[in-house]
């Protein structure tokens, strides 16, 4: 009696809406589950073992999310910061590094810790800079200081460029849990955090979906050869609605802000898929790491994100946000 | 003192591999469950038998024992009973090799009571870049078990993770390969260049390591 009174008073403490959401991403989940064992059964000549794989580890992933979600901000940034210490992990261990940098590894984990420390302590200002400023310029100081000068600058812009989008970027979509009731949020900060992953996997999905259907003109063939115009645009058209008509239900996004948002969210999530892509063709490698089975690594799903998360923050502090 | 093994296996060494590592591995059905069996690895550091500890599905952990150096592991009496109790070491006198002491009798022992031993040909840490000289023991211990099925095992960057003479583990993502299980076919050479040419097919395999 007790527990289900406390998993009542839980639920009925979320914002209406953001149960709705979750609802939704669940239904549709369940749809592309009963999709994919219709399809195994009608066509059992075809393997469609990757597809339910796919759709496995999507449940994983909402599982994993929404509950680190309606649990409040703390569980958002342990989880947050779990997802970008993998991406780092998998970024460092392809990239070319020297053999002397084992200290600058271990110091680029710690400037981790600490920029997730300042999101959980609250310090946006110290957020904003520690990375971009002080990482920057202290990571290369020490390799300096290691002695190791062969292929120094490229080593050092390596360990800036895994930082910034592994840890960073993604760290944007952390901090959003941190903005304050007075911002008078639809559906808390929770709801904002969905309302970024919700758009940015929708954008991933309809623009492989539209590909496949109607894929003809190649967009970047010496980067991604798969990506082609038809589900760049497909994708974007179909984000772009989402975002226009889903956003002020999520988010405190209205009018031209809401417009900028619909437009470039899209465009910032094809970006950051095509330029990992880029990264990953240069060290030679399709995926990441098979630590998301059937999607890859952590990078390979969070690719779009660490583009998209910072953009959508941006401009949520530019056009809604008083916090930031 | 088995069950205390079996949960510091489970709930530590399991944890800590996937923290350190990403235990990214390919092929985890063609590892034996159940002995005599021997799976032969490359070694490059501690963290090939943290990992080798770590990816056995928990029904089987209990009967895998790492072939382990008595003179480094049973040096002092703490890191000998840890190594004895907690990695379920085989002890191997390395230094009494070849004046006629019998070294491989515990390994043998260990088969015998159908557990499954995990062996490092190369019989050292090397750099984790190549693949040294194979110490002929594994095929020695397949002709004594003709049953036992030799699994290869390609551990990639566990060198990276905790070189030899390091001391504070750098996480960072291993690839470890599990090869189709070879047979003892009655000829210890060729067996040595089978076990060489499986383990170097599943290095080319494993993704880039960009390490220089």
């Amino acid at each position: 009696m007790d527990i289900a009174a406390t998993v009542r008073a839980f639920f009925a403490a979320q914002p209406p809406v953001l149960l709705i959401g979750l609802a939704g991403v669940v239904a549709l989940l369940s749809v592309a589950g009963a999709i994919a064992t219709l399809l195994t059964a009608l066509k059992p000549d075809k393997d469609y073992r990757e597809l339910r794989q796919r759709i496995a580890s999507w449940w994983v992933m909402v599982a994993l999310l929404a509950g680190a979600l309606l649990l409040g901000w703390r569980a958002t940034v342990l989880v947050f910061a779990l997802i970008s210490f993998m991406a780092l992990r998998e970024f460092l261990s392809l990239a070319p590094i020297r053999k002397e940098d084992r200290p600058a590894i271990l110091a680029a984990y710690l400037a981790l810790v600490a920029a997730y420390g300042f999101i959980a302590a609250d310090k946006y200002m110290f957020y904003l800079v520690f990375i971009p400023v002080w990482t920057f310029l202290g990571l290369p100081f020490l390799m300096a200081l290691l002695g190791q000068t062969r292929g120094f600058l490229t080593t050092a812009a390596t360990f800036h460029w895994g930082l910034v989008t592994c840890v960073y970027n993604l760290g944007f979509a952390a901090f959003l849990m941190r903005t304050p009731d007075t911002d008078r949020l639809p559906a808390g900060p929770a709801g904002l955090v969905f309302f970024l992953l919700l758009v940015t996997e929708f954008n991933d999905v309809a623009q492989y979906v539209f590909g496949k259907l109607l894929g003809r003109r190649k967009i970047a063939p010496t980067v991604s050869p798969n990506k082609t115009w038809e589900g760049f645009l497909g994708g974007w058209l179909a984000t772009g609605l989402l975002i226009w008509f889903a956003g002020p239900v999520f988010t405190p996004l209205a009018g031209h802000g809401l417009l900028v948002v619909a437009i470039a969210l899209p465009l910032a999530g094809f970006a950051g898929d095509v330029t990992m892509s880029a990264v990953k063709r240069d060290i030679g490698v399709k995926d990441t790491s098979h630590a998301i089975p059937g999607h890859g690594g952590v990078l390979d799903r969070a690719d779009s994100l660490t583009f998209t998360a910072p953009l959508y923050f941006h401009l949520l502090a530019l056009f809604a946000l008083d916090r930031f | 003192m088995g069950w205390l093994r079996f949960l510091l296996l489970v709930l530590v060494a399991r944890p800590l591999a996937l923290f350190l590592t990403g235990a990214d591995v390919t092929g985890r059905e063609r590892l034996p469950l159940k002995g005599p069996a021997i799976v032969a690895a490359n070694h490059s550091s501690h963290v090939d038998t943290l990992l080798l500890l770590a990816i056995f599905p928990s029904r089987a952990v209990a009967r895998v024992r790492p072939v382990a150096a008595a003179d480094y592991f049973l040096r002092d009496p703490v890191i000998g009973w840890f190594s004895r109790h907690v990695i379920g070491i085989v002890p191997v006198a390395r230094l009494k090799a070849g004046v006629g002491e019998d070294v491989l009798a515990p390994a043998r022992a260990a088969l015998a009571a159908g557990d499954i031993v995990v062996v490092f040909p190369e019989g050292t840490r090397g750099d984790g870049d190549d693949l040294g000289q194979l110490k002929g023991g594994v095929a020695r211990l397949a002709q004594a078990f003709p049953e036992a099925p030799v699994t290869p095992v390609w551990i990639q960057g566990a060198g990276r993770v905790l070189p030899k003479g390091e001391a504070i583990p750098a996480p960072l993502n291993c690839a470890v390969l599990v090869g189709e299980p070879l047979g003892w076919d009655g000829d210890r050479p060729a067996f040595m260049a089978r076990l060489r040419a499986a383990l170097l097919a599943l290095k080319d395999q494993a993704p880039p390591l960009r390490w220089s």
